[in-house]
């Protein structure tokens, strides 16, 4: 039986779940297991769930280490922005060690960590990173919509013999599904489609996602029928799926909580754009950040964010427009 | 004192009047009153001031208008960032304030290169850089300090040890704390002046700082104080989503580590009253007077409320202004 379930709560059983299935999934971060009353701390003890300092590069660094030595860690970050302290870690040790040592070295480890926190947490803290991390060879990245695959993505995260860059998103914690019961995994690289359409592909990841499929729901009262395409994981990227949905609908939105300029959309755009060109019936759209900083103000904030008046918008021009000279 | 104090609990009963709309993070400067007016005391006009983003109380000090610190944290068109930072971005450089990091530890590096700038234009300026014992643990404090003692630079370095960073308590995560050491003998690493102070001790404060920034303005480099005492708020407003409305929980050691009587033996060491009693038995304020003193601060911190309250929300194109100069 499934069992309903919010956000938060798919990624801790995912955790509770790999660290009782294998005893080399480890977890530190700041904060967390500082009690006896923890119940990680009481399942697995304090050995393996091991509170930090403010140490981001070390907890990174360390955590790699212990990976090369046949742990798989998880490094609890919380906020995406406090793994830039440590990005070198991230960047630039973690997903090369395999490739420079001719393969022989394996470094699974997952960096976890929240981001895109749309409620006022202003320029530092609501930031969008995955355009940087989805360009480097050897790190993959996984971003759930939704419970069932905030859990399926994490479990084969920490499965994963890779660097993975697991990021879940703060405005869906509470986000209540339905979680099947028991070893639910969602392998990387396969989007998800969200909702089945005719006239038009909408792509959009985590937050975006259940924005898109509102908007969906508002553009099928205007009898636009939208398909709603998640990918999950941003590497490895599958491609295929969104190329086979622009074959059925000829039209293309792409909505990212990213700024333009480092949006995930951006680099699908530049894929659709060698591979699917020839289907687009009209030049896609990519609605995403403004090229600005996350204002602290709730009303510079909504102006910067992505939102489902932005999407149906955008929706509707792409299918006013026909592509030029087609 | 009284008006930072003053400030925070008024900040913190938004949270209850205006349930939503303070946003994000907010964190309290309670229990540090004689920690940054102490520190502060000593200091030039001119001298730069880099605190953490527990960043309420400073700026009250250097001569920011609690109206527009306010309005700041309302998100309204007249805060003193125009609506773009909130809380934990509190920038004011014309006192001297540029203003603070979300991120730990990051300020560390900045205040050390305004002491560099100050030392290559011969200004006589010292730096005062404020952080966090959780700060401590970064890279980018041992990285700037070995740098502001091989280039002598005038800085001091004052460490805000309030036994906490964020839910975790020194004990857990600092390894001079593990040993029964005091923090300040990290300074030992650098072979540079380090003391620790008790923080609730406005006088004890002000020697030590003052002692420090006199050889830092000598030329003779930088010094790190630990100052000792007790955040009195939670870490920061409970981490919730909208809808739900931010809110202030209990402190740590109630909340998480069960506790209460560590807190309660804390808030008997309040700064403000253990100043309070020393003035009065050396006869410099009167009861009367100090009850003024505290009239005051609350009707001008209810007046900034009002004023924040009455202050527009900036315009949302007014987004796209400010980033490049």
């Amino acid at each position: 039986m499934p069992q309903e379930m919010i956000y938060a709560q798919a990624m801790a059983e995912a955790i509770a779940e790999e660290m009782q299935r294998d005893e080399k999934v480890i977890l530190l971060g700041q904060n967390l297991g500082l009690t006896e009353r923890d119940p990680l701390v009481q399942k697995f003890g304090k050995n393996r769930v091991r509170v930090t300092p403010i140490s981001e590069t070390a907890e990174l660094g360390i955590a790699i280490g212990a990976a090369i030595s046949g742990l798989r860690p998880i490094v609890e970050l919380y906020m995406s922005e406090f793994m830039l302290v440590g990005f070198g870690q991230v960047l630039n040790e973690a997903p090369r060690l395999r490739y420079m040592s001719g393969g022989q070295v394996k470094v699974p480890v997952v960096f976890k960590a929240g981001y895109g926190f749309a409620a006022g947490w202003a320029g530092q803290h609501a930031n969008c990173l995955y355009h940087t991390m989805m360009g480097i060879p050897g790190l993959k990245v996984a971003l759930p919509s939704t419970p069932v695959d905030a859990k399926g993505l994490l479990k084969a995260a920490i499965r994963d013999d890779n660097p993975v860059v697991f990021l879940y998103h703060f405005m869906l914690m509470l986000d209540k599904g339905d979680v099947p019961e028991g070893d639910h995994v969602v392998p990387f690289g396969r989007a998800d489609v969200k909702r089945p359409g005719k006239d038009l592909t909408i792509v959009a990841t985590g937050w975006m996602v259940p924005k898109s499929l509102t908007a969906a729901e508002r553009l099928a009262k205007d009898g636009i029928d939208a398909e709603v395409i998640d990918p999950r994981t941003l590497a490895p990227l599958d491609i295929d799926t969104i190329v086979s949905s622009i074959k059925k609908t000829g039209r293309l939105v792409l909505v990212d909580q990213a700024p333009r300029h480092s949006s995930a959309a951006a680099i699908i755009a530049g894929e659709i754009a060698e591979r699917a060109f020839q289907y687009l019936k009209a030049p896609l759209r990519m609605v995403t950040a403004l090229d600005t900083s996350v204002p602290y103000s709730a009303p510079m904030e909504k102006f910067v964010l992505p939102d489902e008046e932005k999407i149906i918008e955008a929706a509707k021009s792409v299918l006013r427009k026909q592509a030029v000279g087609v | 004192m009284v008006r930072i104090r003053e400030f925070e609990e008024r900040v913190k009963r938004i949270f209850i009047e205006h349930p939503g709309v303070i946003r994000g993070h907010t964190h309290l400067a309670d229990g540090a009153e004689a920690a940054i007016v102490g520190s502060l005391a000593t200091r030039n006009e001119n001298d730069p001031v880099v605190p953490t983003y527990r960043c309420h109380g400073y700026p009250l000090v250097l001569g920011t208008s609690a109206r527009s610190m306010m309005a700041e944290i309302y998100g309204r068109r007249d805060g003193l960032c125009k609506g773009f930072g909130g809380s934990m971005h509190l920038s004011d450089p014309a006192h001297h304030f540029p203003g603070p990091s979300g991120i730990i530890g990051q300020g560390i590096a900045q205040a050390t290169g305004m002491a560099m700038a100050a030392q290559l234009r011969n200004t006589g300026d010292v730096t005062y850089c404020y952080f966090g014992d959780g700060a401590t643990k970064q890279g980018v404090f041992f990285e700037s300090v070995n740098i502001a003692a091989v280039w002598k630079l005038p800085i001091v370095f004052f460490l805000e040890n309030n036994e906490y960073q964020a839910y975790t308590h020194v004990s857990q995560e600092d390894a001079n704390s593990v040993a029964g050491d005091p923090l300040s003998q990290k300074a030992q690493a650098f072979s540079i002046p380090g003391v620790t102070v008790d923080g609730t001790d406005l006088l004890q404060v002000y020697d030590a700082a003052g002692k420090a920034v006199d050889r830092a303005r000598q030329g003779a480099g930088p010094s790190l104080i630990e100052m000792k005492f007790y955040r009195f708020s939670a870490h920061g407003n409970a981490i919730t989503v909208p809808p739900m409305s931010t809110q202030f929980g209990e402190h740590e050691a109630i909340e998480i580590h069960c506790n209460p009587a560590e807190y309660e033996a804390a808030r008997s060491r309040d700064p403000i009253p253990k100043l309070k009693s020393v003035l009065l038995k050396r006869g410099l304020i009167t009861e009367g007077a100090a009850i003024q003193i505290e009239d005051a601060a609350r009707a001008e911190m209810e007046d900034a409320v009002q004023f924040a309250l009455a202050s527009p929300f900036p315009a949302p194109e007014d987004a796209t202004n400010y980033i490049y100069a």
